[in-house]
């Protein structure tokens, strides 16, 4: 009878360490954000993809729509080849266009999708043809200062 | 001349302890699968060192989660960044302070007990007695505390976080006022459930391994007296404590260095 007690407790104590452990995984963290396996994957191909990472957000309007899976580089081109996991409620158009956007002035950056008026969809292992690069601010610094630059040789003639 | 013998001779007394706990330890292993056969015995253990523990693991953490909260919310709030303490409170614990501060309780109050026990079955030469009886003291009675503590220690650290976490969204959202939505949803948004969580618990298993093993191999390598049980107690809190600082340093670095 003891022992079937301190089985019971044993049982309790586990119990609680796993109901621990389920909180901590969907409720204070992400897990429970994943809604099901139903998703399908697209590509879209960057000059420059800056800080992005994966796990980024994928948004469209602002709304969150599906999560950068994997970055990798094409030995060929040298562009960074983007895989993101969108929800399949969600279908965009062929013509649709991929930015690199910054969440606030210093925020983490994502992709934003904008979807253009084609009829046609993009399927499963589709790819995004029109993108924009991220903004690096070094880049934006260097033109400033060579405009500038120019600006003022012009100016002194 | 005497000098450089004394040197040598310390060294080797070092070296010779941790070859002698490293195979104490490789002994342990070996007899781990012959304790499964016996699994009551684990499961005696688990109660002994898992339920026992339980009410000092949750009473601390809702404590640390009431303290982390407050604090954190005087230095977010001149920020205007209020939303972030449950994101805070949550990656503090679930990273750290969840894995290290249970490890510490978990040394000082089931790791002690280990090895009182033991020592003190070894002082009362039950353990030679078993031996005499052809039963291997170490598969009938290291092993099952061993299993024990590694299965008991993550789940004591999950809980210890998960209450932490509901005693911060107690301060955050009760008694300061910060949005309930906001608090859950920028925490959900910033912890990853397997490098955030998971490691932790990896981290806590680890620790789990480390405590038990120290209080067991203090507790059989105990001087067979008063006075060396009660010595061999305190050597299992310090050196499993700094252990658990260091290897805490050690899977930190490894762990969550890349981003």
């Amino acid at each position: 009878m003891a022992k079937k007690g301190i089985e019971t407790l044993v049982g309790l104590f586990v119990l609680l360490g796993m109901i621990a452990l389920v909180f901590l995984a969907m409720r204070a963290a992400n897990l429970g954000n994943f809604d099901g396996g139903d998703s399908y994957t697209l590509q879209a191909r960057f000059t420059n993809i800056g800080g992005l990472k994966a796990r980024a957000p994928v948004r469209s309007a602002g709304v969150l729509v599906g999560r950068v899976t994997s970055i990798g580089l094409d030995p060929v081109t040298y562009e960074g080849v983007v895989t993101m996991s969108i929800r399949s409620g969600f279908a965009f158009p062929k013509d649709t266009s991929a930015k690199i956007l910054t969440a606030g002035l210093l925020g983490d950056q994502y992709i934003g999708l904008e979807p253009g008026p084609d009829e046609a969809m993009l399927a499963d292992g589709g790819r995004i043809v029109q993108t924009q690069s991220a903004v690096v601010l070094e880049n934006l610094i260097g033109q400033f200062l060579a405009n500038s630059a120019a600006g003022a040789g012009g100016g002194g003639q | 001349m005497n000098l450089l013998a004394e040197l040598g001779a310390r060294t080797l007394r070092v070296l010779h302890g941790f070859g002698h706990a490293a195979l104490f330890f490789l002994d342990l292993l070996r007899a781990l699968p012959g304790s499964l056969r016996r699994f009551y015995l684990v499961v005696h253990q688990i109660h002994a060192i898992g339920n026992r523990s339980l009410l000092i693991i949750v009473a601390s953490g809702v404590a640390v989660g009431f303290v982390l909260a407050l604090q954190m919310y005087y230095a977010l709030v001149t920020y205007g960044a209020a939303e972030s303490l449950g994101l805070i409170v949550n990656l503090s614990l679930v990273r750290e302070l969840g894995p290290v501060v249970t490890a510490l309780l978990f040394a000082g109050r089931a790791g002690t007990s280990l090895t009182a026990e033991i020592g003190l079955m070894k002082a009362g030469e039950q353990l030679a007695a078993m031996e005499l009886m052809a039963v291997d003291p170490r598969q009938r009675v290291l092993a099952p505390r061993f299993l024990g503590g590694i299965v008991a220690m993550p789940l004591l650290a999950a809980m210890f976080s998960a209450v932490g976490i509901l005693g911060a969204w107690v301060v955050a959202v009760g008694l300061i006022g910060v949005d309930a939505g906001n608090f859950w949803s920028v925490m959900q948004n910033g912890v990853d459930w397997w490098r955030d969580v998971g490691n932790g618990i990896v981290k806590a298993a680890v620790f789990g391994v480390i405590c038990t093993a120290v209080a067991l191999y203090q507790g059989y390598e105990t001087e067979a007296t008063p006075e060396g049980v009660a010595y061999a107690t305190t050597r299992t809190v310090v050196v499993s404590s700094l252990a658990v600082l260091g290897m805490d340093f050690v899977l930190t670095a490894l762990m969550f260095t890349t981003p």
